[in-house]
């Protein structure tokens, strides 16, 4: 039931987003969320947004993860085979 | 146009050092619980169960929101379908859900006016366009679905729409994680990867309680391969130092304090009540009634229905698979009597159900 994928807001009309998934284009109740602007990310669930999505927060956190993982590959690797 | 965080939370590269780092550390034999049907779904879908090594067994636990309603509450959809001047709406997955005699399809062949809707705003267009019916909705999903049905109610309300209600069959997780740990010592489960979506709602601060009570690793997880790995990783990691903590892997979404508006919403149209989960039985203030101001839209009690005593179908697994204890081959009816089309049981239904997510991707 969920859309995990991020839709951007294209349009705001009387509370309600037009959102543009991959191009496509539905609606979402903003009934849900704080403060939604024009060009906001949100995940929609069941034609809510439910929340907006931090760009900068997901390409931290994947750097994040990016560091940890190759920190493991400058390491001597265990000889168990 | 694609944010571009999304490809690279794909990014097999990524995805296979995490496997790595995964299999480097992982020494304990461990069983981790996934509570979400779009976990699950997208762990099969991403083959993630075969990229681990033999240390970590994945189950998949009562995330699916169809599969965990009872019988009973399928049973009294059907009889609020049975209604003269009713229209019911719903979300298509309860559309085959078998109840004791009968199912919402079987009733709509039968010539019953039951619709599928995306969104709980169509129900209530549909109550507008049609003044001289009674419009129901049935309300079934967790903390993610709840609070978009408590945002209708509100505004039929202020519509002053009269002929729209909802039967709620809402749940709320965290106490079934309670259940989870409470069965018996076999099912013993390591590590949770807690819902994503559910988490927008509730934030991590939502599960302190259970995190408190039980010390066991807990990650809220997105839901690509590189999030469900990483949540993997992190719950290995908390595994073998011996530091559980609740940790949050999904923080481009999730927050400490969940969507606090939504919360509010949710808790002004309904308070929490007990409730019946498939297999997994009675769970103390687990589900999530209309409060009395809202009495008016409440359908359960406008049409008077009685919640019977139901069992649930001879022979289906359902609810030892949803505590872990089995996985769906070991169910004698999968793949022989149960499948998608023909569905027994609950979990074979939902296209978020574990039984339909190994029909789909499995191969034995
Ligand atoms: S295969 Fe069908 S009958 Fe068996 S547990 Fe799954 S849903 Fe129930």
């Amino acid at each position: 039931m969920c859309l995990a994928i991020p839709s951007k807001i294209v349009k705001i009309e009387n509370n309600v987003a037009t959102i543009d998934v991959d191009g496509v284009r539905r609606q979402a109740s903003l009934l849900l969320i704080e403060s939604p602007k024009i060009g906001d990310y949100v995940i929609v669930h069941a034609g809510f947004a439910i929340n907006k999505i931090n760009e900068e927060d997901a390409m931290e956190s994947l750097k994040l993860i990016r560091e940890a993982a190759s920190l493991i590959f400058d390491k001597p690797k265990k000889g168990d085979g | 146009m694609t944010l571009k965080h999304i490809q690279e939370y794909r990014d097999p590269g990524i995805s296979r050092k995490i496997v790595e780092r995964i299999k480097e550390i992982s020494q304990k034999q461990i069983r981790l619980m996934e509570v979400c049907g779009t976990h699950t779904t997208s762990i099969f879908r991403n083959g993630i169960r075969s990229l681990l090594p033999e240390t970590i067994s994945l189950l998949s636990g009562p995330g699916c929101p169809v599969c965990v309603t009872a019988q009973n509450e399928i049973d009294a959809f059907i009889e609020l379908s049975k209604f003269d001047d009713v229209i019911i709406t719903t979300f298509g997955d309860l559309m085959r859900v078998p109840g004791t005699h009968s199912s919402l399809q079987n009733q709509r062949a039968n010539g019953r006016d039951i619709r599928m809707v995306y969104s709980t705003f169509d129900a209530l267009e549909i109550a507008r366009k049609n003044p001289e019916k009674k419009v129901v909705f049935l309300g079934v999903g967790f903390e993610t679905t709840a609070p978009t049905i408590a945002a209708s109610i509100i505004t039929a309300n202020k519509m002053n729409l009269d002929n729209f209600f909802v039967f709620s069959a809402h749940k709320v997780l965290p106490p079934a994680l309670f259940t989870l740990m409470e069965s018996r010592e076999d099912t013993k489960i390591d590590g949770f990867l807690l819902p994503g979506h559910v988490s927008v709602i509730i934030g991590t601060k939502g599960y302190q309680p259970f995190f408190e009570t039980y010390q066991v690793p807990c990650v809220v997880a997105g839901f690509e391969p590189v999030d469900i790995l990483q949540a993997i990783l992190m719950l290995v990691e908390q595994i073998e130092t011996g530091k559980p903590k609740l940790a949050n892997g999904y923080q481009r979404a999730v927050t400490f304090d969940g969507n606090r508006k939504a919360q509010t919403i949710m808790q002004e149209v309904f308070e929490t009540a007990d409730a019946n989960w498939r297999g997994l039985g009675i769970i103390p203030l687990s589900g999530l009634k209309t409060r009395k101001e809202f009495a008016a839209f409440d359908a359960q009690q406008v049409f008077d229905i009685e919640l019977g005593e139901t069992e649930d179908p001879k022979g289906c697994a359902c609810g030892e698979i949803l505590l872990g204890l089995k996985t769906p081959p070991e169910c004698p009816l999968y793949k022989r009597k149960c499948a998608p089309l023909q569905p027994i049981g609950p979990c074979m239904v939902s296209s978020e159900g574990t039984c339909a997510a190994y029909h789909r991707y499995h191969d034995i």
